[in-house]
């Protein structure tokens, strides 16, 4: 008696929370706007199979509590009621399913245009690298880590040469522009995660990993790590700075390349 | 005709014993009676009592944490090295040295022989060994806490680099101690696992047919098989980082860099250990939700008063679960860097695995639907679990679906999921099979009142706890942090929802006190059961003695006659139909004609 009002209320409950609490996502930043689409649905389809069943558990436990006199009914199976609802479960999932292998599918594949950004992780720091102006990142390996080359690029490659490298400040990104976030760790695993561009993904020392996204509005965000990474996890924060084009190219003039942070040794080396 | 292929009918005639009656090693002493024991049931609660133990030791690191979270600072003893230990070990002993061994050692121990009609395990002695190994891994584990740097902090998941470098709290001595326990906790299972599938598929009474075993048997058999096949996965990884923190080998290490310094370690991958442990650790989520699985379908029968819904269907989508979980490991890494194209079969399988879950949670409801509910605390748990179950199950449809998983993937969210599915619906299950065998295993009945008691509490409690924590991960509140300070875009409202969560949690592990306190006054003043007190059908409620007795069933074995669902059957004079019961004259004229 009292536990089927109780799941009856566990479903209001649950349903007012939903709707009236202040805790939501933060307004979306970049172009994956399909992502939240498809967390909607999902919301609308499991909302719906959780309400439906808890409040149908609710109306048995009401109706077939046990009485003086009281027999249950002897019934097996039924294979028609087991298939409809084995069919329909099918269903339910193939339409979440479906639209979320779409939207992976533009996930996974970067478009020809976005512009190479490298992100550094290390405890607990965020570093970025920018192409320079030939628009290629020079190889880098984290062997080759010293004092003066905190990112490990190699001297040997002529495109590092021009590569911006900006440590431990706030990195900027155009507006609008497709970006190709190309991520490195020298120590443990960290993850770049920003709330409001929904995406994420982790670091991995020794390998090179990425994802990418479009900013879609100019603001400051907070970068947080999202994948443990020692004592420091939590304090592992940075910015990213989302400008107008002006302001991004004001920002870029300033930076320092490479080459002249390892001063004219490096340069000299790998000139043709 | 007269035996029944289906198996819902009762049979006429049963086929001969297949293996004879086995001679089993009498204790001749208190030692080998109690302590040195190779009775299962007497090693069942050794299991039992070793898991809870060690349970509300994660109970009370989980309120250390809790009270971190809501009160960031003010136990000045809570630093970011101890959250993180807490944190690990909490989650580690959860998940393994209490719900695996729980389920498998303790309800897999006490129940199998039991309800097939059994004497014992098939290996008695490596059963009892099994037991001793696993103690020894708790103590090795608990042994950790007490070295200098205390206990790993690498987090449940121990994925290297960090959890064997500096700046990771236990880098010294914790992490060694856990990897070894772990594996001989693993060698330790694989004794009682290869008893428990050997005792099912050979040990089972004469007429016990597979389709007629209770679904608690097919949920923890299932389970057991999955975890020899699954922690050889972990054990390997176990040792394989045990090498690269000891002896220096980079299976896991690639060249790093850490504070500007060089370390000798290169060309290993760390993403090879999160294969390992993920190989391992999706079906260690099914080794713990298929015993629940089957217990739960155990209980709303007896306390329904009817058969089980679609049990051949139920025993298919055990099987079919347990297989296809080995395929779906990868979906706890859509953003581990792993080359993304691997997502869309990942995501694939797993939300294929949703069809049969979803299965059994209609066969439960529609075992209640045209029931006759009585709502013993039993009952009142698996109502909690369906609830719970349902709700965790349903946000894995989020998690599962690889680009809806991109912005969730290790926040709060996850927390919120993965505590709801595997947390509180197994636990919500152990509770009610405890208070449902502990008249055949005491021979005494609990105190209802505080058993319902204890239900309110923990069920809604455990509700108020995690179903508001999944807004604070879509928020995006990243899980494992050790404080979250000033953030833009976190409201200061969510430090009012932490304190609301933390001290609810702290009630409800209050409230686990009732329950312990309940078991222990019990056995002493409870009032006596009875051999049968829930009219259950299944075989372990036919004993010659409550409690049963080494042995079990006195001079002769049970013979087994009909499945074990024949509640409220028309025409019969009771409401249940035990398994060993021969068909009646009338079930004899019906199976004729």
């Amino acid at each position: 008696m009292l536990i089927a009002a109780v799941l009856v209320l566990i479903v209001l409950g649950s349903l007012l929370f939903h709707f009236l609490s202040p805790w939501w996502w933060t307004p979306i930043a970049s172009n994956w706007g399909y992502i939240d689409t498809t967390l909607i649905v999902t919301f609308w389809i499991t909302g719906a199979v959780f309400t439906a069943v808890v409040l149908f558990v609710a109306y048995c436990l009401l109706r077939f509590r046990h009485q003086p006199g009281r027999r249950a009914a002897y019934e097996p199976e039924n294979r028609r009621l087991e298939l409809v609802l084995t069919v329909g479960t099918a269903v339910g999932v193939a339409a979440m399913l479906a639209p979320g292998l779409v939207v992976w599918a533009q996930f996974v594949q970067v478009p020809e245009d976005a512009a190479e950004v490298e992100v550094v992780g290390q405890q607990w720091q965020w570093s970025y690298r920018l192409p320079g102006e030939d628009g290629r990142l020079g190889r880098a390996d984290t062997r080759l880590i010293t004092p003066e080359n905190p990112l490990g690029i190699s001297p040997h490659d002529p495109s590092g040469q021009d590569d911006v490298i900006v440590e431990a400040a706030d990195l900027h990104l155009p507006v609008d522009r497709p970006v190709k976030v190309v991520l490195r760790s020298v120590d443990v695993l960290h993850d770049f995660y920003v709330p409001e561009f929904r995406a994420k993904m982790d670091m991995i020392p020794g390998a090179v990993t990425y994802f990418w996204f479009t900013p879609t509005r100019t603001g400051t965000f907070e970068i947080l790590c999202a994948e443990l990474c020692g004592v420091g996890h939590a304090f592992m924060r940075g910015y990213v700075v989302v400008d107008t084009e002006q302001d991004y190219q004001a920002w870029l003039g300033q930076q320092t390349s490479f080459a002249s942070l390892t001063g004219g040794a490096a340069r000299a080396d790998a000139a043709p | 005709m007269a035996t029944t292929i289906h198996g819902h009918g009762p049979a006429e005639t049963v086929p001969p014993a297949e293996t004879a009656d086995v001679e089993l090693y009498h204790p001749h002493s208190w030692i080998t009676r109690y302590v040195f024991s190779q009775d299962a049931k007497v090693i069942a609660i050794q299991y039992s009592l070793t898991a809870m133990a060690i349970g509300f030791v994660a109970l009370f690191l989980s309120w250390l944490m809790r009270l971190q979270l809501a009160f960031p600072g003010a136990l000045e003893f809570i630093d970011a090295d101890a959250y993180y230990q807490y944190i690990t070990m909490h989650g580690m002993i959860m998940v393994v040295y209490l719900l695996t061994a729980l389920f498998l050692g303790g309800f897999g121990n006490y129940l199998i022989p039991l309800m097939l009609g059994a004497r014992d395990m098939a290996f008695p002695y490596a059963n009892m060994l099994s037991y001793w190994i696993y103690l020894l891994a708790v103590l090795v584990l608990v042994a950790s806490f007490f070295t200098s740097d205390g206990p790993t902090g690498a987090g449940w998941t121990l994925y290297p680099p960090q959890a064997i470098l500096p700046n990771t709290p236990g880098q010294d001595l914790g992490i060694v101690l856990m990897l070894v326990s772990l594996a001989l906790f693993i060698i330790g299972f694989t004794m009682g696992g290869l008893n428990y599938v050997v005792t099912v598929l050979q040990g089972r009474a004469r007429g016990m047919t597979l389709m007629r075993m209770p679904l608690t048997i097919w949920g923890i058999f299932t389970a057991t098989v999955m975890a020899l096949l699954a922690f050889p996965a972990l054990f390997v990884g176990a040792v394989m980082m045990l090498f690269d923190r000891l002896l220096g080998t980079s299976f896991f290490m690639p060249a790093i860099v850490q504070m500007g310094e060089q370390l000798s370690y290169g060309g290993g991958s760390p993403i090879l250990f999160q294969h390992l442990f993920w190989f391992f650790g999706h079906p260690e989520v099914y080794i713990v939700a298929l015993p629940a699985f089957g217990i739960v379908s155990d209980l709303i029968a007896t306390h329904a008063r009817k058969n089980i819904f679609g049990y051949r269907m139920m025993v298919w989508a055990i099987v079919i679960i347990g297989a296809l979980s080995f395929i779906v490991w990868a979906h706890h890494m859509y953003v581990s860097g792993m080359n993304p194209y691997f997502g869309f079969f990942f995501a694939t399988t797993t939300l294929i695995i949703a069809v049969p879950t979803a299965i059994k949670v209609y066969n439960w409801v529609l075992t209640l639907w045209r029931g006759d509910i009585h709502f013993t605390p039993p009952m009142l748990f698996a109502i909690g679990f369906i609830v719970t179950f349902l709700n965790g199950g349903l946000t894995g449809m989020f998690l599962g679906n690889v680009v809806v998983d991109v912005p969730l993937s290790d926040t709060m969210f996850v927390v919120a999921h993965f505590h709801m599915v595997m947390g509180v619906a197994p636990i919500l299950v152990i509770f009610g099979a405890i208070y449902h065998w502990y008249p055949k295993i005491t021979g005494r009945m609990f105190n209802d009142l505080l058993a319902k008691l204890h239900f309110w509490v923990t069920f809604l409690g455990a509700y108020l706890i995690f179903f508001p924590m999944h807004y604070l991960g879509l928020l995006g509140i990243p899980r494992r942090y050790y404080e979250m300070g000033e953030t833009a875009f976190v409201p200061a409202s969510t430090v009012t929802l932490n304190e609301f969560i933390t001290i609810t949690a702290l009630v409800v592990g209050a409230a686990q006190f009732l329950f312990l306190f309940n078991m222990f006054w019990s056995l002493r003043h409870g009032r006596p059961a009875g051999g049968n007190p829930w009219r259950a059908t299944t075989l372990e409620w036919q004993t010659p003695q409550t409690p049963p007795a080494h042995g079990n069933w006195g001079r002769e074995l049970p013979v087994v006659y009909r499945w074990a669902y024949d509640y409220s059957v028309p025409g019969a004079a009771e409401d249940f139909i035990p398994q060993n019961q021969p068909p009646s004259p009338t079930e004899r004229r019906e199976a004729a004609t």
